[in-house]
């Protein structure tokens, strides 16, 4: 399980259940390394901004991420973090490698809204 | 919400987290700005083997571990925010972040690190996570059996050229000088590596590609021939820059865009002082961004006790 503050999807079934539940989803798909930690600080800091938003994280490395790792949006990533963002159950927007609380502010903002 | 503080310090790398530490522990008013998540270059370390009393831990660990040292001493905190104004020339000096926040204190405590050289080329910012890479252990597994680029001559591009070999097929070295900057045994360990080949006097002058990146472009240095070269990935490792752009005009700084500072590690301003990767000097490792955030603690919390003495001075006078 990945060390931080943000919820944990550890399974298909949790993922799918995520995307059911919530309107607006972001997944942080990474370890805990040097370009995925940053993004996580992002995502708890934003969390308490964007109410409207689901922020959660799910472990690279474990055989059920293929729901993130197999997606069509992410086919040229090569680089940690895959972050995927979700409205309705759809992927409305991918990242590769690290980002800036800026740059994912830009596309919390565009897909889902203003806080 | 409280705005004043007795000593701001800007940046929460190794250097930022030293000296919130010593200077709440003494019982002087700290707020951390930081404009991107805690720790710095210290994060980008997956381990520390040569930390002194702490035989291995990860970068990230070791920071937040600071960090929470800090808040327990009554170090307040703020990060991912940008700094848009500073004015540090009054007794009391005054930031300004991106939410329109101002904070001001008696003293500063300049410690905004550095952060990766960037090659600067048509593509690079574009096939970022889609072949181009800054970190070898983060996404060296992307590439098994792929042949890739490393760019840079000094030990870390060496160190890593070895490291990506577990994975690539072929490892070819790009470097713009016709020697390396790397310690001797880091440039053996990758002659010897069959894997491993060199152009050397060389730069990437373009990277190409459509979803991801497929090939590069290199010019020779001396003779201009562009050639062009098919490739599934590039690491990038040519050193690191102070993030000291937004200081250009406040205070002094060398050629190499960074910070001067005497031996208490005061710039040229009163009650501003520097410490970490953005001031002058030769060696950057954590242990002496530590030393340096100790030292800058204590020569600002000695000037803002003085001045303080002095305003009360004046007040009775």
């Amino acid at each position: 399980m990945l060390r931080t503050n943000l919820t944990h999807v550890l399974s298909e079934q949790e993922h799918a259940n995520l995307l059911q539940e919530n309107e607006n989803v972001m997944i942080c798909c990474g370890r805990m390394g040097p370009m995925c930690i940053p993004v996580y600080e992002s995502m708890e800091e934003l969390e308490n901004e964007y109410k409207h938003v689901k922020f959660a994280d799910m472990e690279f490395d474990i055989p059920d991420a293929r729901v993130i790792r197999n997606l069509p949006e992410c086919r040229s990533f090569q680089g940690l973090p895959f972050v995927v963002y979700y409205k309705n159950g759809k992927v409305v927007k991918a990242t590769s490698s690290i980002q800036s609380k800026e740059q994912i502010t830009e596309i919390l903002d565009e897909h889902f809204g203003k806080n | 919400m409280q705005n004043h503080y007795d000593v701001i310090v800007i940046g929460g790398g190794a250097a930022g987290l030293t000296a919130g530490i010593y200077l709440s522990r003494a019982k002087v008013n700290t707020l951390i700005l930081n404009e991107g998540a805690i720790g710095g270059q210290m994060v980008l370390t997956h381990e520390i083997a040569n930390y002194p009393g702490i035989e291995s831990i990860s970068g990230y660990e070791l920071a937040r571990n600071m960090k929470s040292q800090a808040q327990k001493f009554g170090c307040t905190i703020k990060s991912n925010l940008k700094i848009t104004e500073m004015d540090l020339n009054s007794d009391t000096k005054k930031v300004v972040v991106n939410n329109k926040d101002v904070y001001t204190a008696y003293a500063v405590i300049i410690a905004t690190g550095g952060k990766s050289r960037t090659i600067g080329v048509p593509g690079e910012e574009e096939f970022k996570g889609k072949g181009i890479s800054y970190c070898a252990t983060c996404d060296g597994d992307f590439f098994q059996d792929k042949e890739i680029i490393v760019v840079g001559g000094g030990n870390s591009a060496l160190e890593e050229a070895v490291s990506l070999t577990k994975y690539a097929s072929k490892v070819t070295i790009v470097h713009q000088f016709d020697h390396f900057q790397a310690f001797e045994h880091y440039v053996d360990e990758a002659k010897k590596n069959p894997k491993i080949n060199f152009i050397m006097e060389s730069k990437i002058v373009e990277f190409i590609g459509d979803e991801k990146l497929t090939k590069v472009r290199i010019e020779h240095q001396r003779t201009h021939e562009i050639t062009e070269m098919n490739i599934d990935g590039v690491f990038i490792f040519i050193g690191y820059v102070p993030n000291t752009e937004k200081l250009e005009g406040i205070v002094e700084l060398n050629d190499w865009k960074e910070i001067v500072v005497d031996k208490n590690l005061a710039t040229n301003i009163p009650g501003v002082f520097a410490a970490g990767d953005s001031i002058a000097k030769r060696y950057r490792q954590v242990t002496t961004a530590v030393a340096d955030g100790t030292i800058a603690a204590l020569s600002a919390a000695e000037y803002v006790n003085n001045l303080k003495k002095e305003l009360v001075l004046v007040t009775a006078n």
